[in-house]
């Protein structure tokens, strides 16, 4: 429960108030995480908000956070430089199961900064490229000053072997690329829908609609996997401020696999 | 005549058509003709007459809304298999966008005023459109209303749950 000091090492500035820490632990021990999981990071005299990891695991000595400016706590630390010291809790929480979804093909579908959470699983996906079908991400965004680890993306469409379908809200005349919502993304996506195993993160309204696409093309929802936000404050399953009906979001979750929650959003005012 | 049953089997592989009566498919032929517009080229602007309506084939078509004192926006783009424009079924039967090759796209053109003649006079024929149509312009409604959605939530939802 006691915050481990990190030194903050990079700031990028991805999008207009979204940026990525990289962070080097005091102590120089590595940090080790699965893709999915959380921190808890603190800065000192300010407060403590959990952020999903957005880093490559396999370089544990490297802990990455990307974060968005959008109250108190997080405008305060997008003040932060290289060299100021946060404090970090965790890792915590369930991570995405990459090992029950070896052989089939896989389809991300985020949108914004909830490519933030998934961004560790592709590059896990890729270290382990030659244990899955085919790999799909469908990213949407706002309009294309709005697009997240571009650098990334541009990586990630470069190969042979996966496909990005990117889609902005609207774009200037003359843009030559998809202009919609992700669904439009998802059903420009080529996969073997009846054993594709789908990965979302978006905001929950939309997570349904992404997952009633989904289920339109074949997915069925034991096979699509999303992540949950919640006011985690404890982050070890004690305070209760993240529950949501039976479930406890920072030890149950983050990740669910949707059949399993879907009650849950039908829920007015969870 | 080979040319109209080229034009037939064309119309026939295209989503639109798909289940659609043989013979409701033969008269929508004789209102079809093919289109090939250049990158940047206009299909149809805003406030021009909509006589037509549009079946993709190849190619990406942007869909864009003009502003005055600045450049017009895409707010949709299309694709191969989609279908565009239906201010010609709905009166005063104008473009309410521009729409626009987003690079080299080719199209079958459906004369909908013609098509508005033959529908008054065979109401089956103006189900089978009508069929089509309407899941359509549902889908394209509930993707809009959902990125409102989007566009007003994502932020306030970060703000609440992250400090």
């Amino acid at each position: 429960m006691v915050p481990v000091p990190f030194r903050i090492a990079k700031v990028i500035r991805e999008i207009p108030g979204v940026y990525t820490w990289h962070l080097k632990s005091l102590d120089g021990k590595p940090f080790v995480y699965r893709p999915g999981q959380f921190n808890m990071v603190y800065q000192f005299g300010v407060g403590e908000i959990p952020v999903s990891i957005s880093g490559d695991c396999r370089e544990p000595d490297t802990l990455v956070h990307t974060i968005r400016a959008v109250g108190p706590v997080t405008n305060a630390m997008q003040q932060l430089r290289a060299g100021a010291v946060v404090g970090i809790r965790g890792p915590f929480g369930r991570p995405w199961p990459i090992d029950e979804v070896v052989g089939s093909d896989l389809i991300f579908v985020t949108s914004t900064i909830g490519l933030a959470p998934l961004r560790g699983l592709i590059h896990e996906v890729l270290h382990r490229r030659e244990d899955f079908g085919k790999v799909v991400v469908c990213y949407g965004t706002r309009g294309i000053d709005d697009i997240m680890y571009e650098a990334d993306l541009h990586k990630w469409r470069a190969r042979f072997d996966m496909h990005v379908h990117l889609t902005v809200h609207s774009a200037p005349s003359g843009y030559r690329g998809r202009v919609g919502g992700v669904v439009a993304a998802i059903r420009a996506a080529q996969v073997d829908w009846p054993s594709a195993q789908a990965f979302v993160c978006r905001s929950e309204t939309l997570t349904r609609q992404a997952v009633d696409t989904l289920a339109g093309l074949g997915v069925t929802k034991d096979r699509v996997w999303v992540t949950l936000e919640r006011n985690m404050q404890c982050a070890i399953g004690l305070c209760g401020h993240c529950q949501i009906g039976p479930t406890f979001v920072c030890k149950d979750g983050p990740v669910y696999r949707y059949d399993q929650i879907e009650p849950l959003y039908s829920v007015r005012e969870f | 005549m080979v040319h109209i049953v080229d034009l037939e089997e064309t119309l026939a592989h295209h989503p639109f058509a798909q289940g659609m009566d043989p013979e409701a498919l033969r008269t929508i032929t004789g209102c079809a003709s093919n289109a090939v517009y250049r990158p940047g080229e206009y299909i149809f602007r805003d406030g021009d007459p909509a006589d037509n309506f549009y079946l993709i084939r190849h190619g990406l078509v942007a869909l864009e809304i003009h502003v005055p004192q600045g450049p017009p926006i895409v707010v949709e783009t299309l694709e191969a298999g989609d279908i565009f424009g239906w201010s010609w079924l709905l009166p005063p039967y104008r473009w309410s966008n521009d729409a626009r090759a987003s690079d080299q796209v080719r199209l079958l053109k459906l004369d909908g005023a013609c098509l508005r003649g033959k529908m008054e006079n065979d109401r089956s024929l103006g189900y089978e459109i009508y069929k089509r149509f309407v899941p359509i312009m549902a889908r394209r409604l509930a993707g809009n209303r959902m990125r409102i959605v989007e566009l007003a939530t994502e932020p306030a939802v970060h703000s609440r749950q992250k400090g």
